[in-house]
């Protein structure tokens, strides 16, 4: 670009020397245009001047030397004709013309020639003595009349005895001049003798006087010679020129135009160079009129450039320059800029690429620890099971923990690598959002119950039952964020709150009041709490405070009593959920310093909180990573000394249950369901936690009531007790908080319960339960006193627990009651369930069919075995006796994926043509007689996908191998169960 | 007091094969517990059925390793049911062995495959050695 800009520059500067052009071409300033055409004007003047004086003075001095031959011409005549005898000879005529030759400045001779008849000629050259000769000196041949030469100035002296006639150019001129008796000019030719361009001055010179106006024929008559001088136009113009001023800058021609197509030169150069753009023409008159001549005259050089053009010619070139070197520097920078660029950008890609490798690097190092970490807590846990001496067992146990530590930590890393390398994929199955939540809760209840904090978790109503997304995942991140609450609280307590996302919003402007009354209001109320949350603590982030959360449970109370198709449609509507999970803890918090890098690997608060607490921090990075592949945001109100509280959004999957219904599967939430439609009443002056409380009652079907004092239980129970009836509210149990035991009106609250207890025994007691965080043996026995003696329960609550509690405390009413449903009886025993059923066997491996027999016949199956598919398709060709069967699913030949798909078409035939056959036959027969015989695989692998495959031939369950009772039961006990039963209904 | 002594040397016999890795203690566990009046010698049974099957399995690996080409695809097919009968009555040094020598049949490694045999053959020799005198003390020990 550069480049080119200064060949532009050049171009200018060639243009501004050729000064006209550069007029056009340059858009020039006024002034500097009038300058240059001032000059130009200036210049063309001068040479006009130049010009004019220098033809006005040649043509003076032509005619100055034309006159003054025609003096010679009448001397020459007076002399030489009319006297006579003749007074002129040669030595005369040339003393006479050499003493008169600065009278005629540009000749450079002159000479007479006599007109001489042929007829006189022999006479003529007799009295002369010499013949007449031709211009190349010749004897001249015959003619009608010579010119022969006869008198010549010395300069020209060659030229005697000459016929001048013989000369075309001069024999010519004589003609001419005596017909018309003036002064001719031949045209320029090169001179006899110095052979210089000049011309040739003729005068006629007569003989006698001629008459007035003689006629041509007269003049010829008279004619006695003619005189003649020759110009030398080269030399002596030259002379002459050379002695004017300026004559090195002006170049002249002098042209003969006689012939104006064809201009002879006559002086100057036709080619020599000059300033051809300038040209001034003089008019010249030498005297005769026949012949035209003209000046010409040039400027030698070309004008000199002017200043002005120079300077404004070195400026652009100065500006040129600079600017081509801005462009230059300019595209330089670019380049170095695109450069860099480049080079950053593949910096980039390897730091990327290595960071990537560096994921993938972990994955595989983690991967590859914990191999031979699971060797080593093998073999530790081997060690701890000899005989040890205590020192060995502590050292032992310590490493056990160490390695325990170190499996974790690098379980972590993996996951985070995992996750980092975009390798970690989030399963999609039905989980049961509720259990989830307890099984957390029962991973942290040793914890915190050592720790004395009160941990419970709440899920709201409208969250359903089901969702489909990954619950390992799920449940690792509800468990990094309770463990982190664990870890950092001392006092007060966890509480983790699952909601829909929508739910909270409305009640973002609850938050300001809340904010606002904070805490003195209620300080007035319950005298001793400052905070309504779950455990009296303040909690960080308002929005968990009862007042909020009051709104959310008197929504769920209305819709619970409202129709829950409505809800049910209304949430159906969107394919998706957003959970909202919340855990509030009443910790250390997280000082404001640190709040931005919570999220950060390996970055916690600060060094001493390692050393405290131990822990990597790695956790919340992972669970950031999993809350985002959720399609989620995990995000936290912390506050120093008052604790955290992290809540995260997390999209699932809606389950239809209609649209695949197995529950094997998903797991159902196995709680007993005896308790439906049992009364309780919850003491508790925390609503929070009351809430809470609730929850875990309702999910077990039992209806309940939250009193603030036991005065209203007592107050409840008192009117019950009086309408004996006892059909309205008549609580079968009351559940009461430690705190509000221990705290309360100490010993009339006691009092009151025993009073409840002696009053409410009429018809039914009611079940007291204490619920307590931790209680000491102290504390235990006053409950007992108090009349604590069914039960505590102690915290964290999970409906499961309660449940196993309640059984525990109904069992013996339960039994007198529902003596013939005994809905609580954990189980049907395993051999019971087996005992007599004629089960097939299939699998090719004789050891693992010998075991599978042995283990199956222990349990009192009737076992038959077959070695392969095709024995098992033989052996249950329709009608057959088998109740089951087994199959494993690595065989040859027929796999059992292939068996059990042949053995459902099978089937299936004969349920069709049964159907057909039977077609009148009332459905419940048909359906009783429709073959499908429960085909369970047997795998070693228990790989997800096997299990989908095992579903889609048409299997029913799976068995991994080898049989553990627990398992085994578990897949048999479906089919099992439900049959007796429908046979002994029918 | 005899008795007393011979059960408890078998107890610490089988606990030695648990602890030096040549059973799986659950497995050999689980499958002891299956024993009972009805079938007093289940375990025995099993463990008898197992090396009349495996002999006949391993000598057919060998013959398909002699063989050019190697059918890497039946020897896996032959490995597997192998396998499958050694984790069944958990020999788990065995059960490593063939894990092992699967993986050289996935990658076709001839010269691994024939090493892991014999390394498969020598464990699979071994236990039967230690169960056999483990049997023996079981019978005594009545």
């Amino acid at each position: 670009m550069g480049l080119k800009m200064l060949q532009h520059h050049v171009q200018n500067h060639s243009l501004v020397q050729n000064h006209s052009v550069a007029l056009r071409v340059n858009d020039q300033t006024g002034t500097k245009k009038g300058m240059d055409a001032e000059n130009k004007v200036r210049r063309k003047d001068v040479l006009i001047s130049m010009c004019d004086q220098r033809a006005r003075m040649l043509q003076d001095q032509f005619s100055v030397s034309v006159n003054h031959v025609h003096a010679l011409a009448i001397l020459v005549s007076t002399f030489h004709y009319i006297k006579n005898p003749s007074a002129i000879d040669q030595e005369t005529f040339a003393e006479y013309t050499a003493r008169t030759a600065f009278e005629r400045p540009l000749m450079s001779g002159v000479a007479y020639a006599q007109r001489v008849l042929d007829s006189e000629r022999e006479k003529f050259e007799r009295e002369n003595g010499w013949t007449i000769k031709t211009m190349s000196t010749e004897p001249s041949p015959v003619r009608d009349e010579y010119a022969p030469v006869i008198f010549s100035q010395e300069t020209v002296s060659y030229i005697g005895s000459l016929d001048m006639m013989s000369g075309e150019e001069d024999r010519e001129n004589i003609l001419r001049a005596r017909a018309t008796g003036k002064a001719v000019l031949t045209r320029p030719f090169r001179l006899l003798g110095s052979h210089h361009l000049g011309v040739v001055l003729t005068i006629p010179v007569y003989k006698s006087k001629l008459p007035p106006k003689p006629t041509v024929a007269e003049r010829i008559e008279a004619t006695g010679g003619y005189l003649g001088g020759a110009f030398d136009v080269e030399s002596l113009v030259e002379n002459l020129l050379g002695q004017l001023a300026g004559n090195q800058a002006i170049l002249v021609n002098v042209y003969d135009i006689t012939n104006s197509s064809e201009p002879l030169i006559m002086y100057g150069h036709q080619n020599q160079e000059g300033d051809v753009s300038l040209v001034h023409e003089s008019k010249l008159d030498f005297g005769d009129p026949f012949r035209k001549h003209e000046m010409k005259c040039r400027y030698l050089q070309k004008a000199p450039i002017s200043w002005t053009a120079l300077t404004t010619a070195f400026l652009f070139f100065v500006i040129g320059l600079l600017v081509g070197y801005i462009l230059y520097g300019a595209a330089i920078h670019i380049v170095k800029v695109e450069d860099d660029f480049h080079e950053m950008q593949e910096l980039k890609v390897r730091a990327e690429a290595a960071d990537v490798a560096k994921s993938q690097f972990l994955a595989t190092v983690s991967h590859e620890i914990r191999t031979p970490m699971n060797g080593i807590l093998g073999m530790l846990a081997l060690l701890l099971s000899t005989e040890l001496s205590s020192t060995q067992r502590d050292y032992a146990q310590t490493a056990q923990a160490c390695g325990k530590a170190l499996i974790t930590l690098i379980n972590e890393v993996l996951d985070r690598a995992k996750v980092e390398a975009r390798k970690l994929e989030l399963e999609a199955v039905p989980f049961h959002v509720r259990s989830i939540l307890d099984e957390v809760l029962s991973l942290f209840s040793e914890k915190s119950r050592k720790k004395g904090i009160e941990l419970a978790v709440f899920v709201s109503d409208k969250v359903p039952e089901f969702v489909i997304g990954d619950p390992g995942r799920f449940r690792q991140i509800i468990t990094n964020l309770v463990g982190n609450s664990v870890k950092f609280t001392e006092r007060g307590h966890i509480f983790v709150k699952v909601h829909l996302a929508g739910q909270s919003n409305g009640n973002t402007n609850v938050k300001d009041e809340t904010f606002l009354n904070g805490g003195s209001e209620e300080g007035g109320k319950s005298g001793k709490d400052q905070y309504r949350t779950l455990s009296g603590f303040q909690a960080a982030d308002e929005r968990n405070c009862w007042d909020t959360f009051r709104h959310l449970a008197a929504v769920e109370d209305l819709q619970s009593n409202a129709s829950v198709i409505d809800m049910m449609a209304a949430n159906d509507a969107s394919e998706d959920v957003t959970l909202m999970v919340c855990v509030e803890d009443t910790g250390i918090g997280i000082p404001f310093s640190a709040q931005d890098r919570v999220f950060m690997p390996f970055m916690q608060a600060d060094s001493s909180t390692s050393r405290h607490y131990g822990g990597t921090g790695i956790g919340l990075s992972i669970s950031k990573c999993l809350v985002e592949l959720m399609h989620g945001q995990i995000n936290f109100v912390s506050r120093p000394k008052i604790g955290s509280t992290f809540s995260f959004t997390a999209v699932f999957g809606r389950y239809k249950k209609k649209a695949c219904l197995d529950r094997s599967k998903s797991k159902s939430e196995e709680l007993p369901l005896a308790f439906g439609g049992l009364k309780a009443v919850v003491v508790d002056e925390k609503p929070v936690r009351a809430a809470v409380t609730r929850y875990h009652l309702k999910r077990l079907g039992i209806v309940s009531e939250v009193a603030t004092s036991i005065n209203s239980v007592a107050g409840m129970s008192g009117k019950n007790g009086s309408t004996i009836s006892g059909n309205n509210i008549q609580p079968d149990m009351i559940l009461v908080e430690k705190d509000y035991w221990i705290s309360g009106e100490d010993g009339s609250a006691k009092g009151q319960f025993l009073d409840l207890r002696q009053n409410g025994h009429v018809l039914k007691l009611p079940r007291l339960i204490l619920l307590a965080t931790n209680m000491s043996d102290d504390e235990f026995d006053k409950a007992k006193a108090a009349g604590f003696s069914d039960t505590v329960i102690m915290k964290p609550l999970r409906a499961s627990m309660i449940a196993a509690c309640l059984q525990q405390v109904l069992s013996v009413g339960m039994k007198k009651q529902a003596g013939k449903d005994a809905p609580n009886e954990p189980r049907v025993p395993i051999k019971s369930l087996l005992c007599g059923k004629k089960i097939l066997v299939v699998d090719d491996n004789m050891v693992n069919r010998r075991v599978a027999a042995g283990a199956l016949k222990k349990f009192g199956a009737n076992v038959e075995c077959a070695d392969s598919g095709g024995t098992a398709l033989k052996l249950l060709q329709i009608p057959h006796s088998f109740d089951a069967c087994f199959m494993d699913i690595q065989m040859p030949e027929m796999d059992g994926f292939e068996a059990t798909r042949r053995i459902r078409k099978m089937e299936s035939q004969v349920n069709e043509q049964q159907m057909v056959n039977g077609g009148s036959t009332i459905d419940g027969t048909a359906k009783k007689s429709e073959w499908h015989m429960p085909i369970l695989a047997m795998t070693a692998d228990v790989i997800h996908a096997t299990y989908e495959e095992c579903l889609k031939c048409g299997m029913d369950g799976y068995v991994s191998k080898p049989f553990e009772e627990e398992n085994l039961y578990q897949a048999v006990a479906k089919f099992f169960q439900s049959k007796p039963k429908s046979v002994s209904d029918s | 007091m005899d008795r007393n002594h011979l059960l408890r040397q078998v107890a610490y016999m089988k606990n030695s094969l648990f602890d030096q890795g040549y059973l799986d203690r659950e497995q050999f566990t689980q499958l002891e517990e299956l024993q009972d009046d009805a079938n007093p010698n289940f375990v025995e049974e099993i463990v008898t059925l197992y090396y009349n099957d495996s002999a006949r399995l391993i000598q057919n690996m060998e013959q398909t390793l002699v063989n050019r080409p190697i059918d890497f695809v039946r020897l896996e097919e032959i490995l597997h049911q192998f396998k499958g009968s050694s984790s069944s009555i958990g020999a788990k040094k065995v059960n490593d062995a063939c894990t092992q020598l699967k993986e050289y049949c996935s990658a076709e490694n001839t010269e691994g495959c024939s090493r892991t045999l014999q390394l498969v053959k020598q464990e699979h020799a071994v236990l039967r050695t230690r169960l056999e005198t483990y049997f023996q003390m079981v019978r005594e020990a009545g």
